[in-house]
């Protein structure tokens, strides 16, 4: 795969090496130094660090004004963007205007419904869909026009990425589905959290049956349990979430105490096992409000330390 | 056809509490099917509102009057010459019979008693189901005929998002997820390699987006 | 049997309950009656499989509509007998016509007496 954009992230995909991502979400006001603080935390363990859109629809700090922090720190970020909330006018606007401060990476989502957030009586906007943002990226950046069809004067260079959820229904669609992302424009991939490993592996095998491991880059998405309550949480209350029972009670059999040690055991043995699968090219490291752990997973799961690019 | 649902009566009651003379106007069409605004619902809430005023010891006269339609002309003719006996009009019809009601008489406020909710059909005696958002340009055909702008809860052209759990909506566990629907019919139909075609960006100047429609229809217009 | 029942209830016969509409409840009010309740058979063993049910429901419905328009939804009810139990119909048409006298005259009886004077 040919580098095609200034991202940092690509680089280090294209050279061969797995990648370490993470993300951060902006706080719930103006004081930008709540999200420099945790991107300092994990600054020198990740090659990049995504940005969370209004995540489950609760309003904060916008993801663009958060990447411009992090770009001004000199670090590398991943501006998510949901779907939800722009029409086609503000979503080429703000990709221009994140391409204007360096901001080489997207990732296109279509974002949670409303109806979980703050302002669940508000309208959604749902102009284009994610694929259809994989798609209106890779033109602008590609055949630099907007979707209008007008020219655009430097066009955005970005590398664009997708989410993807192996462990949604319906199953059979599942490599389908990515194959799609990947025909939309998806240069890489950032999975769902993997607590359930053979079902992940099955998946795997669809996409390397389809070749769809050369085609695009897939970060493996992981995160640490806090504790017995969060693995059941995640189990039973999230949309599209598998955890196995084994993990439930692995966590739960631990005393309280020592369960976040246990959670971070079974997140560095799972990128372990990771590591093995075809087709991994690196790893999403998702510590829900628990972004000074990364450290010590990125460490503990020797991909420590990180390339210079 | 057009579903509504009734107002609550406070609502009404506060919205005409002021007049003394009014006809509540019903409509023999879809508010007559979903039983929110026909002749019957008519004679319900105007024997209440009667007892209502009563009540209040204010001399309101009320009366009952359900039309053919209140989306056509020649219906809302009707009550051309029996309208200047009220000094309001308390319509049961759907948005557009309240408005169309509005417009020919001028002169005479017209209050909605129903809430228009959507197009869409009898799931079973008392449950009503949306199936169309009238976007304008039908994409029914390559969606093995199950409509993701209506039924899906983000109006997404290539789904499932990644919401969809066990068939169902992330929004509400007895919703059936429409893309569940969609790869379900065209595997049925033997089609499901048109499920990696992508769905291209919408034009949604059709929609609400492109402001009130309209469609003209030369051969048929007078 | 002979049983009594108090001579001010009226009996209007339907041929199921299920056939009794809001606006029947609301008409009865409209022309002075203090309280109407519906007598249908058992739950279970209507004729028509559940028209005493639909009954019900209806009831509660005029039940809601009545309090909103401040006539009262305790004066509704509905009983439910088998055609054997004759005791039951008189037993409910006493409880029924005390529950009755005890809340007083339908308002809405008064009302138009005092708007006519």
């Amino acid at each position: 795969m040919n580098i095609k954009t200034p991202s940092k992230l690509e680089k280090i995909l294209a050279s061969g090496q797995l990648a370490v991502t993470s993300e951060c979400g902006p706080p719930r006001g103006t004081n930008a130094e709540e999200i420099i603080k945790k991107a300092k935390l994990i600054k020198d363990y990740v090659d990049a660090i995504n940005i969370t859109d209004n995540q489950t629809s609760v309003t904060r700090l916008c993801s663009l004004a958060s990447c411009i922090h992090l770009k001004l720190m000199g670090l590398e970020p991943v501006l998510q963007m949901v779907t939800r909330d722009r029409n086609r006018i503000a979503i080429q606007s703000d990709i221009l205007g994140a391409a204007s401060f360096g901001i080489n990476n997207i990732l296109c989502l279509s974002g949670d419904h409303q109806c979980f957030g703050d302002c669940a009586k508000g309208q959604n906007v749902y102009d284009l869909d994610s694929m259809q943002l994989l798609q209106t990226v890779r033109y602008m950046r590609d055949e630099g026009k907007f979707l209008g069809g007008d020219d655009i004067k430097h066009p955005p260079k970005m590398f664009v990425g997708a989410a993807e959820n192996p462990f949604a229904d319906p199953f059979e669609i599942r490599a389908p589905r990515l194959a799609k992302k990947v025909a939309a424009g998806a240069e890489f991939i950032q999975t769902q959290c993997i607590y359930n490993l053979e079902r992940f592996e099955q998946w795997m095998k669809l996409v390397r049956d389809r070749g769809l491991h050369e085609k695009v880059y897939i970060l493996a998405g992981v995160t640490p349990l806090k504790s017995a309550g969060m693995a059941k949480y995640m189990k039973n209350k999230v949309p599209g979430m598998d955890v196995p029972d084994e993990i439930v009670k692995r966590m739960a059999s631990k005393p309280k105490e020592k369960q976040p040690e246990e959670g971070i055991n079974i997140c560095i043995e799972s990128i372990q096992r990771l590591k093995e699968i075809e087709g991994v090219r690196g790893f999403h490291v998702m510590a829900i409000e628990w972004e000074e752990k990364v450290p010590e997973i990125v460490q503990r799961a020797g991909l420590y330390p990180r390339p210079k690019e | 056809m057009i579903i509504a649902d009734k107002k609550p009566i406070e609502e009404i009651i506060e919205a005409i509490k002021d007049y003394k003379k009014i006809l509540i106007l019903g409509c023999n069409e879809c508010v007559t099917v979903c039983e929110a605004g026909g002749k019957k619902e008519v004679e319900i809430l105007a024997s209440a509102l009667r007892m209502y005023f009563l009540n209040q010891s204010k001399d309101v006269k009320i009366d009952e009057k359900t039309l053919e339609r209140q989306c056509d002309h020649e219906y809302l003719e009707e009550i051309r010459n029996t309208v200047e006996n009220y000094d309001s009009i308390l319509s049961l019809a759907c948005g557009v019979g309240v408005q169309f009601t509005a417009e020919k008489y001028h002169s005479t406020p017209v209050f909605p008693g129903v809430n228009t909710c959507f197009l869409g059909a009898t799931e079973e005696r008392g449950v009503w189901v949306e199936r169309c958002q009238a976007c304008g340009k039908c994409i029914l055909a390559s969606t093995g005929g199950i409509c993701p702008v209506s039924r899906c809860a983000k109006r997404i052209l290539n789904g499932p998002c990644g919401g969809s759990s066990k068939g169902k909506c992330e929004i509400n566990k007895d919703l059936a997820c429409a893309w569940q629907l969609i790869i379900d019919r065209l595997k049925a139909l033997g089609k499901l390699d048109e499920y990696e075609k992508i769905t291209p960006i919408k034009d949604w100047s059709t929609d609400r987006a492109g402001g009130p429609r309209k469609v003209i229809r030369e051969d048929v217009k007078q | 049997m002979r049983l009594e029942y108090p001579s001010n209830i009226k009996i209007i016969r339907i041929p199921c309950t299920g056939k009794l509409d809001i606006i029947h409840i609301l008409r009865a009010f409209e022309k002075g009656a203090d309280g109407v309740y519906a007598v249908g058979c058992l739950e279970g063993s209507c004729q028509f499989n559940n028209g005493n049910i639909r009954s019900r429901k209806r009831i509660e419905q005029a039940k809601k509509l009545l309090d909103t328009i401040g006539v009262g939804g305790e004066r509704v009810a509905m009983y439910n007998l088998s055609s054997g139990e004759g005791t039951h119909f008189a037993s409910y048409a006493k409880e029924m016509n005390e529950k009755i006298q005890k809340i007083g005259p339908n308002p809405i009886k008064l009302a138009k007496k005092r708007m006519a004077a």
